[in-house]
């Protein structure tokens, strides 16, 4: 642990203007993942800016043109309880109440969301070899433990997994995260927020430096009739997923119009399929052709040895996942299966 | 390999003045800024009813009320409450009289060593204030944050649940 020094930013301006001119500043929001992270001596921030108190961070507003955005700095438990989140969005709701604690869902914000960091043994161990931490270093869980690890969109330089609820909903539902930096305001959409290791396993997503995440934006459309998200742990309650499943479906009769489905716990970015999704379209929404979209989405699945039975599991989740979101209802608390 | 702790920040590190009210009263510290809330109430105010487990947000112990919301005092640095209203374990009871659920927790054997106590107690007030628990299945999945290791989790259930539905909560 490192001592750092502490600002409190008035607004986004001044926030910015901050962490530009200091290349070891941390933004600090809820910190609930960087505070811990300082903990483990894997961060070690000079100085924190406190963005608790941006107003331009702090609402939920719908758009004019349809759509809900969600400040930055909303915590997870407003969003989620929020009532137009609630109604018009509740496979976003109910996954971020599959996330973390009720107290952590009280701290965190949603840009922080976005923003933590694996929880992969190694990483958090600062005595061992992660090209996470130290580029170059190697990877000890490829031929470690690495039950909690990815399955899908790994390099030879990582296998680390992202391990946000919230964000598998959000790229279910296509949001697109609004970021302001030195430069000026820009977008990205939510597929290309996050990033796979290749090459760089350092860089988790695709903000620099000196940006800030200003608010998420959710299209219109939000499921709210026929959607589930399913999340497997090896505890009940307050624990990430080895596998989670985020479905929404759009039915005409048993006819899918529309179909999303988006993968938590198997890879560095929540994992989409246009070609399984693709595929559903104008299909009869059945367990048959849910296992067909499931052999699609996980092409290419290949586990590291404790991880193996991810493949399978992946595969069973998005088939009852698929089934449960034609009954949204049927599902116990806690993104549990259905009873 | 793991560093000392050292002074990154290019400039010296300055006390910070922080005034919160806690339970009732309003205190002030003069603290570093990397003090958690946890060890400000502790170190600082003395107020060592709020456990420390394992300091990593990963068992609830530590958990206190800040305007009203349940939270972990051990990832919340205590700078960054200035001006917070903090309730902790010690301004639960109304002097001698226990408040309802500390009382459910006796009836209910919530306890056996009582070191999770403050932090459940705590937790199941912010749960009761957000007014989002109908089912025992539900009170049970919005208290996961809270971990008893003698297992008294059963009897924290009920008290909460006598409480809840008996409506001697205000």
């Amino acid at each position: 642990m490192n001592n750092f020094g502490y600002k409190q930013a008035e607004d986004t301006r001044e926030a910015i203007s901050l962490i530009e001119h200091n290349e070891t500043a941390k933004f600090v929001a809820g910190g609930t993942n960087l505070i811990d992270l300082w903990k483990y001596n894997i961060a070690n921030p000079s100085q924190l800016i406190d963005i608790n108190h941006l107003a331009e961070l702090s609402e939920i507003k719908t758009l004019e043109h349809g759509g809900l955005r969600l400040g930055a700095g909303v915590k997870n438990a407003d969003t989620a309880y929020h009532p137009v989140v609630e109604h018009q969005y509740p496979l976003l709701s109910k996954a971020i109440l599959a996330g973390a604690s009720a107290q952590i869902r009280n701290m965190a914000s949603n840009g922080g969301n976005l923003l933590q960091r694996t929880r992969c043994y190694y990483f958090y161990d600062a005595e061992v070899p992660c090209n996470k931490r130290i580029p170059g270093s190697g990877c000890p869980a490829k031929d470690g433990y690495n039950r909690i690890h990815a399955i899908l969109g790994t390099s030879e330089h990582c296998i680390a997994v992202f391990p946000s609820d919230m964000c598998v909903a959000l790229a279910a539902l296509d949001a697109v995260v609004n970021i302001t930096g030195p430069t000026g305001n820009r977008s990205i959409a939510f597929a290309d927020f996050h990033r796979l290791p290749d090459n760089r396993p350092d860089l988790d997503n695709n903000l620099k430096k000196d940006e800030l995440i200003t608010s998420i934006d959710l299209p219109e459309k939000g499921f709210a009739a026929n959607y589930a998200y399913l999340k497997l742990r090896d505890r009940h309650s307050y624990a990430f997923a080895l596998v989670s499943v985020a479905t929404a479906l759009e039915l005409k009769g048993n006819t899918i119009e529309d179909v999303k489905i988006a993968l938590g716990g198997v890879a560095h970015k929540p994992w989409r399929s246009t070609e399984a999704e693709e595929f559903l379209k104008g299909k009869a929404a059945n367990a048959e052709n849910f296992s067909i979209a499931a052999d699609l989405i996980l092409q290419g699945a290949k586990g590291f040895g404790y991880n193996e039975f991810k493949i399978k599991l992946a595969k069973k989740a998005i088939i009852r996942n698929g089934l449960m979101a034609l009954n949204p209802e049927s599902q116990l608390p806690g993104a549990q299966p259905s009873a | 390999m793991g560093l000392k702790p050292q002074n990154l920040h290019k400039e010296p590190i300055l006390n910070c003045s922080v005034t919160f009210k806690i339970n009732g009263e309003e205190r002030n510290v003069s603290i570093q800024p990397w003090v958690s809330l946890l060890d400000c109430l502790r170190d600082h105010l003395n107020l060592t009813g709020t456990k420390k487990g394992c300091d990593h947000g990963q068992c609830g112990a530590c958990t206190v009320l800040c305007d009203g919301k349940r939270i972990l005092s051990c990832l919340t640095l205590a700078v960054m409450k200035d001006g917070a209203e903090i309730t902790s374990v010690e301004g639960i009871a109304k002097g001698d009289d226990l408040h309802p659920i500390q009382q459910a927790f006796i009836d209910h054997d919530a306890f056996q060593c009582g070191y999770c106590t403050p932090g459940q107690i705590c937790s199941a007030i912010g749960l009761l204030n957000e007014g989002k628990a109908g089912s025992r299945e539900e009170v049970k999945e919005l208290m996961s944050g809270n971990l008893c290791r003698c297992g008294a989790n059963v009897g924290i259930i009920d008290a909460i649940m006598q409480v809840k539905d008996g409506g001697s909560y205000e």
